[in-house]
Formats: structure tokens, sequence, C-alpha cells
């Protein structure tokens, strides 16, 4: 039942802004459901996506591809992932979730995170409002800065998981 | 047959525990996004570089949308004089931090890891918008 509080929590809000400022509480829903339209075939893709990891990927899968011992590639996926992903960051947590289960390291997790920050399609509109060279200074220090974040969320994360 | 029915049973297990707090995410941001407009980010910038760096990821952190809105916005921002170091640092805590996520984080992916990854990101958005506006400088394309 705790998954529901948030929601319940909200839902009360609603119904304030409902009883105070309606045409807010309207146009609140409708971009609820313009939202929804938008994010919920990617909410099922990242669900079939749990369904076929669960299937066919065994968690030692998982570990030797995002575990302590993938190295360099690990990292190179998690920022190459990050950066793939369509849709908001977070539809993506589930099977995040699902996969550190599995045994993928905190860092990579962290750092797929920060790579979503880098939206490929509106790459050419960031081109257009700042310019070529800012906008490829930016992409690449946000993907160096992906594996600092990472290091450190993992470095933070861990040890207190440990302790 | 029996993996086959484990993975559904899984599937399902994490449909029942996710969607209802991203349905709270989803309803959360498009709340703020119709309650504050567009033109209110402008109006709280100062002028002062530091102060104005983390204003802007303060907003950043707290904003929610698309980010071509922060684009957008961020272009108005330079336009309006504020500088790109702050603007730089609003549109990446736009993209890196969210305090609208945050609960649909803590929940799925875990408390102490939500709140020290969105902190982290916090912190590191001042050094890359610093970092990128340096560099932009030093290849002399400011």
């Amino acid at each position: 039942m705790k998954q529901y509080s948030f929601v319940g929590i909200i839902i009360a809000i609603y119904l304030m802004v409902y009883l105070k400022f309606p045409s807010l509480f309207y146009e609140s829903v409708l971009e609820t459901y313009s939202i929804l339209l938008r994010v919920i075939p990617i909410l099922a893709l990242v669900f079939v996506f749990i369904f076929l990891f669960n299937l066919f990927i065994k968690p030692d899968k998982i570990r030797m591809h995002f575990g302590q011992q993938a190295g360099t590639r690990g990292w190179i996926f998690s920022i190459v992932a990050g950066i793939l992903c369509v849709g908001p960051v977070y539809v993506w947590y589930p099977l995040l979730s699902d996969l550190r289960e599995k045994g993928m390291r905190t860092s990579f997790l962290s750092t797929f995170l920060y790579n979503r920050s880098i939206k490929l399609p509106l790459i050419p509109i960031m081109m257009h409002y700042f310019g070529f060279t800012y906008t490829l200074i930016f992409t690449l220090y946000i993907i160096i800065a992906s594996v600092v974040v990472g290091y450190i969320t993992e470095l933070i994360v861990d040890d207190t998981l440990n302790s | 047959m029996i993996n086959l029915e484990n993975s559904a049973r899984k599937t399902l297990t994490s449909i029942n525990q996710s969607f209802p707090v991203l349905f709270g995410v989803v309803m959360a941001i498009s709340l703020l996004k119709s309650a504050v407009p567009e033109s209110l980010y402008s109006t709280i910038f100062t002028g002062n570089i530091f102060i104005d760096s983390l204003v802007g990821s303060f907003i950043g952190s707290v904003a929610a949308g698309n980010p071509i809105t922060s684009y957008v916005i961020g272009g108005e921002l330079l336009s309006e004089g504020v500088s790109l170091v702050a603007v730089t640092a609003f549109m990446l805590s736009w993209v890196t931090v969210g305090i609208f996520n945050l609960p649909a984080e803590m929940d799925i992916l875990g408390t102490k890891f939500a709140l020290t990854r969105n902190i982290i990101c916090f912190i590191v958005t001042f050094f890359v918008a610093i970092l990128t506006v340096t560099t932009l400088g030093f290849i002399g394309e400011l």
C-alpha cells in the first residue's frame, strides 16, 4: 500500500485546487492526460523489457555486463544506453530497479540516469539556441560528469549500505 | 513454463509497485507546469554570476517538463542578460536533478540512492556550467 501514499497526497492536492482554482484544476488534468498519452507507450515498452529480462537474462549475465567486473565496457554501456533511451527518466526506474536487484553496479545506474540528460533528437534545437560549439562542449562535459557522478554515488551509497 | 509464470508475476509486481508512484509524479508535474508561467523564471535572477548560478540550479531542479522548454527559457534568459554560466546551470539541473521525480526515484530505486544522486548532481551542475563556459572562453567562442 506504501506505493499509493504519494499519489493519494497528490489527489488530495488536486481536490483542494479544484475547490479553490477550478480552471487550474482542469488545465492540470488535461496536462496529465497529455503526458500520460506520451508516457504510457514507453512505459509499456519498459514493462515488456522487464518481462523479457526476467525470462531470458540471468543475473550472472547482468553482473558480467553491469556488475563489479564489467570495467570499461560497463561504463560505455551505461553512457550509450542513457543517451539512447527515450522518454522521461522516471519511466526507466522500474527496469533499473530490476537490473539493480540482479547485480547492476550503483555507479552504472547513476551514470545511466545522468546521461538521460543528453537528448539526441533535441540537439539540433540546442544548437539553434546556443550554437554548435557550446552544444558539443556542454555534451562532452555531461558525459565526463556522468562518470564522476556515478563514482561518487557508488562511493557514498554502497559505503552506507555496507556499514 | 514455470519461468514464464515467474517472469509474468515479477513484471506484474513491478507494475503494481511503480505505476501508482509514476502516475503521482505525472500529476505533480502537470500541476506545476499549469501553475507556473514560463515568464516567471526570468524575474528571479539578480545579475550576480554566482548567485544566479545557484538560482539557476535551484529553479532547474524544481522545474519540470520537456527539456525543450528549458532551452527556450535559457535562450530568453540569455537575451535578457543573464550569464551563460547561470543559464547552463539552469538547463543542466532541469534534466539531471528532479525534485518532482524524487518520490518515485526514492520509492523505486531507494531513498539513499535517490537523495545522494540528486545532491551530487546539484553540486556537479556548478562545475559543469563553469567548465563549459570557461572552455568556450578559452577557445575564443564567447
